[in-house]
């Protein structure tokens, strides 16, 4: 008989103290020793981790009325700009934002030493952080300026709020050209000197549930060390499933919105990132249950490292010029020995997402559920999922 | 003796002077230079790879010592700080000497002191700054 459960019967067993939870590592083994079906009837929830740089991250932020007040147009947090055009004394500051004084590339490759990924570092730490503001001046709000110091326990709101984040699979970096060049995926060595990869493998969330059957708007995650939502799907979703030339199939395209509570997060699971010659960003800690509701669920979160595929691409020449068609396509497990085989050349490997922390996460998400202090939530919509969101466009050039 | 490796550092006066070849002639040293740099300000750095009796070793370095150059075991120099890493891997491949690697089955990254070159690569591609310079 086919296993079926529903999410209450999964929340009662979490509120009773008998909810089994493992995370993604740990079912692997069980259902290759149990078999799908046996592993889906013993198992409740299955926990994912990710912790990798997520660009396309932000926070925004209420900083209270000044006296007299204040129409802030512009404001600087540690000398980084954030976006003010949203109302008198609300901001929203991007991860990948640097100061206005960065030299940026000018000298090749360039050094970014602090971004708005660190600034937001800087406010989960509780630390002190510069605010600048200015304003035209108006009828209501008077003042033009303020300079002073803010911790983030000073504002009304601090909402972390991420339109892209855990990307369901990402590309393996290689470099087909004959000088070294520096990334969002790293250094990457001439003449596929390296390959980077960005991906946790068989704990990646979106890997674990390819089909979004469980994930959707209002989903419940760990998000920085404290509890977050899903709250959309993610820029640039377009989940699919490929067979591949070689056997097995790859499953990418899939992303999220996510959103939580800046105040309640922890500065070692939100960690501001630079980039030699690329730039700033945010390193994300990211966790999501998986409800396992029957065999196909477990099927797919019991997914191993040898059965999930990412696409080599050129990060030399044809991901710059808008033309990432992949060179080939090879397994996590080969991408954790050390090194691939691609075009008859062994390629030594390196991770950009720390599969340590990613395991960690997995883990403290299954303690927090087993503690009964996090109830899985029902979606009140689910995402688009495979082949039902509308293909990615590319930006056209037109005159205007 | 097995080789050890130092970091050398001197003054403008010192740049020019045959250091090296002095070592060599005078010392019976073997000598493997593994980086060498001069700034704007004629201020060198020098890691070596230094092998030879031990008395020579030791009245070597005297030689150098007496010349003002600073002397520091290599080990001192470059450090893994180890409640920033996050153990993301991003310095593997840019370490030329294997002194970065991943310790597996647990992907944590690991650093050998001992085979640093101190090439200083990591420290520019480290994404959260956990590698360190000490000068």
């Amino acid at each position: 008989m086919a296993v079926e459960k529903s999410l209450a019967e999964i929340n009662a067993r979490i509120k009773s103290g008998k909810v089994v939870v493992l995370t993604a590592e740990e079912v692997i083994p069980l259902v290759r020793e149990k078999g799908v079906r046996q592993a889906a009837a013993e198992v409740d929830v299955v926990t994912t981790g990710t912790f990798g740089t997520m660009c396309s991250s932000g926070a925004y932020f209420n900083f209270g009325h000044t006296k007299p007040r204040m129409k802030m147009s512009k404001v600087w947090l540690n000398n980084v700009q954030a976006y003010a055009g949203l109302a008198a004394v609300d901001a929203f500051l991007g991860a990948t934002e640097v100061p206005d004084n960065d030299p940026l590339n000018s000298i090749h490759p360039g050094e970014f030493r602090y971004g708005g990924g660190h600034v937001i570092h800087d406010l989960v730490a509780r630390k002190p952080v510069s605010l600048r503001a200015i304003a035209y001046g108006t009828d209501c709000y008077p003042r033009r300026e303020i300079n002073t110091v803010i911790t983030i326990d000073d504002l009304n709101q601090a909402v972390l709020f991420n339109p892209r984040n855990a990307y369901q699979n990402y590309n393996v970096a290689v470099n087909l050209s004959d000088r070294t060049i520096y990334t969002y995926m790293g250094v990457l060595k001439p003449h596929m000197g390296n390959a980077n990869y960005s991906t946790s493998g068989q704990l990646s969330p979106l890997l674990k549930d390819p089909y979004l059957r469980t994930i959707g708007i209002g989903t419940r995650i760990f998000l920085g060390g404290s509890t977050g939502y899903v709250v959309w799907q993610g820029t640039q979703h377009c989940p699919g499933l490929t067979p591949l030339p070689e056997g097995g199939q790859l499953v990418s395209g899939g992303t999220l919105a996510v959103i939580g509570d800046l105040k309640q997060m922890r500065p070692e699971w939100l960690v501001g990132v630079s980039f030699l010659g690329y730039g700033a960003s945010l390193t994300v800690g990211l966790g999501i249950p998986i409800p396992i509701l029957n065999e196909e669920i477990m099927y797919w979160a019991s997914r191993s490292d040898e059965e999930i595929y990412a696409p080599v691409v050129d990060y030399g020449l044809d991901y710059p010029a808008g033309n990432p068609q992949p060179l080939g396509y090879v397994t996590y497990a080969q991408l954790k020995s050390g090194t691939i085989n691609l075009q008859g050349r062994e390629v030594p490997t390196a991770p950009l997402s720390s599969y340590p922390r990613a395991r960690q996460i997995a883990a403290i998400l299954k303690d927090w559920i087993r503690a009964g202090g996090f109830l899985l939530s029902k979606p009140v919509a689910l995402l688009p999922s495979i082949n039902e969101a509308t293909p990615l466009k590319s930006l056209q050039e037109k005159e205007a | 003796m097995s080789p050890k490796r130092v970091v050398l550092r001197f003054m403008a006066e010192t740049a020019d002077k045959p250091i090296i070849y002095q070592l060599i002639r005078n010392y019976d040293l073997v000598v493997n230079i593994l980086k060498a740099h001069i700034n704007p300000h004629k201020e060198g750095m020098m890691v070596l790879e230094i092998q030879g009796e031990p008395e020579q070793y030791t009245r070597g370095l005297e030689y150098l010592r007496s010349l003002g150059v600073t002397i520091q075991p290599l080990s001192q120099d470059v450090h893994r700080n180890e409640t920033v890493c996050t153990h993301c891997g991003a310095c593997i491949s840019v370490c030329p000497s294997g002194a970065l690697y991943l310790e597996r089955p647990d992907m944590t990254v690991n650093f050998d002191e001992d085979k640093c070159v101190v090439c200083l690569m990591c420290v520019k591609a480290c994404p959260y700054k956990a590698m360190e310079v000490r000068f």
